[in-house]
């Protein structure tokens, strides 16, 4: 199973321009805020078309603009977990949990939610709704939700970055798990350098709307003084400021850019 | 009291209580429709909806009666093929409070509807879940409260109903003379102590209605 987009949108003076493909890892989408990444992940599943292009999910075509397919998001099969969790107010946990096995029969459905409860630590929590319980239990339900359809793919738009750093880390865990279990390319937004880091199989990154390159995890380098700026990506993670050396610097040799 | 203020006020209340039945179902329908989709001559339709909360009652009513009196442009056809008219008929005042009451309706489901959290909507649907089961478990249980307070307040300008009713309707006594219709003939026959009991009873339910229409509103989750 593979992602593979290539597509174009404009909103207002934004352009959003790119083109990126993996296959069964786990790909971050690393840059700053604005620069178009979770754009791209709601138009992977179908919240928004783009203008033009591409968007496949191995054979699937999910998008395209010159045979005219757009796949509504119910037809993609993915599991999509958002940064406020989305979580519906109104249900349980495990009403919640159970919402998301659409298209299962009765008892399994209900015998899948169970087992999501328990694989996702979260079975005393099984009766609370949404506002009783803590963040990071809150994305734990969304997560065990976005899986009880068996999704061929799964994408997290920034999903940790309202939780503390003990928290986050935990959930960097699970979510390397359940890659594993599941066995399924997983899209993992972020602008934190660390989780971008200790997550990737591969990281893309964006920026001002483009996918300027594809490097491994190790090739994200902190920034130091005695380089000049002008030629690398800068963000922060609290304090600390990082760069990417651009395109033509010598010192990334194992990245592809794109 | 006498038996006639009992009748216009228990015709008042059956006819607010079926026009409400009405204004609820079409009224979320609508408002769901204004809140959620975007198309052509949305505006415009949103303007035509809301008119009959700013004109004049007895414009409405003429409307109405344009529309569905005997020789009106549904009402001629309906009458051809079954001999039967709205005009003055309980139906009649059904329709003419259903009419005013329900841009209150639209107003209020759309505000509620518009209130609820896209990012759930988009959530409901990326799980699978068509636009109307997200509508039926998601959009309209997180924003019943407010379709509560509409339906509560439509109930209440569906009773004190006076002039679309009296154009379409008639006052006709013992047959389509509501409690609004009752007092207006009372008070211009001189029978002021009958109109009074009315009108303390109609200002009493009416603001029962209102009280319970600010509460349901307030209580969210």
């Amino acid at each position: 199973m593979s992602i593979s987009v290539d597509i174009k949108k404009r909103l207002g003076d934004f352009l959003l321009d790119v083109s990126w493909s993996m296959g069964r890892e786990l790909l971050v989408l690393f840059g700053r805020s604005g620069a178009g990444k979770s754009l791209t992940l709601r138009m992977i599943a179908g919240l928004m078309p783009p203008d033009e292009g591409l968007i496949k999910l191995g054979d699937k075509v999910f998008f395209d603009k010159k045979t005219g397919t757009a796949l509504s998001p119910q037809k993609r099969m993915l599991g999509y977990v958002f940064q406020d969790s989305a979580l519906f107010p109104h249900m349980t946990v495990i009403q919640n949990i159970y919402y998301g096995g659409r298209g299962l029969r009765r008892v399994e459905r209900h015998a899948v939610s169970e087992l999501m409860l328990e694989r996702f630590g979260i079975a005393e929590l099984r009766d609370r709704l949404p506002s009783c319980i803590s963040g990071g239990q809150k994305q734990r339900v969304a997560l065990a939700r976005a899986l009880m359809r068996q999704p061929e793919a799964l994408l997290l738009d920034e999903p940790f970055s309202a939780l503390d750093a003990g928290t986050r880390s935990d959930m960097g865990r699970l979510l390397k798990e359940v890659r594993r279990e599941f066995d399924i390319p997983v899209v993992l937004i972020t602008h934190d350098l660390e989780e971008a880091r200790s997550l990737a199989d591969r990281i893309v990154l964006y920026d001002e709307g483009r996918a300027i390159r594809s490097c491994s995890p190790n090739e994200i380098i902190p920034v130091s003084e005695d380089r000049p700026a002008h030629d690398r990506i800068h963000g922060s993670l609290g304090q600390e400021t990082f760069s990417l050396p651009a395109m033509k610097y010598a010192g990334c040799s194992g990245g592809k850019s794109i | 009291m006498q038996d006639s203020t009992w009748f216009s006020l228990g015709l008042s209340l059956q006819v607010a209580a079926i026009a409400t039945g009405f204004v609820v179902v079409i009224g979320v329908a609508l408002g769901y429709l204004l809140a959620m989709k975007e198309f052509r001559g949305r505006d415009l339709l949103d303007m035509l909806l809301t008119l009959p909360l700013v004109l004049p009652p007895t414009v409405t009513g003429y409307y109405l009666v344009v529309l569905f009196g005997r020789r009106g442009v549904i009402g001629s056809p309906l009458f051809e093929a079954t001999g039967w008219s709205f005009m003055f008929t309980r139906e009649a005042a059904v329709l003419a409070s259903f009419t005013v009451a329900l841009p209150l309706m639209i107003k209020t489901a759309r505000a509620a509807i518009e209130s609820v959290d896209r990012e759930l909507v988009a959530a409901s649907y990326t799980l699978g879940h068509s636009a109307f089961a997200t509508a039926t478990k998601v959009i309209l249980p997180l924003a019943g409260k407010g379709i509560i307070a509409g339906a509560v307040l439509s109930f209440a300008r569906a009773i004190g109903e006076f002039g679309a009713t009296l154009m379409l309707a008639g006052n006709i006594p013992g047959k389509t003379d509501t409690m609004p219709l009752a007092i207006y003939t009372l008070a211009g026959s001189g029978e002021w102590s009958k109109a009074n009991t009315m009108v303390v009873l109609l200002t009493a339910v009416s603001g029962l209605f209102l009280y319970i229409a600010n509460r349901s509103g307030r209580r969210t989750i």
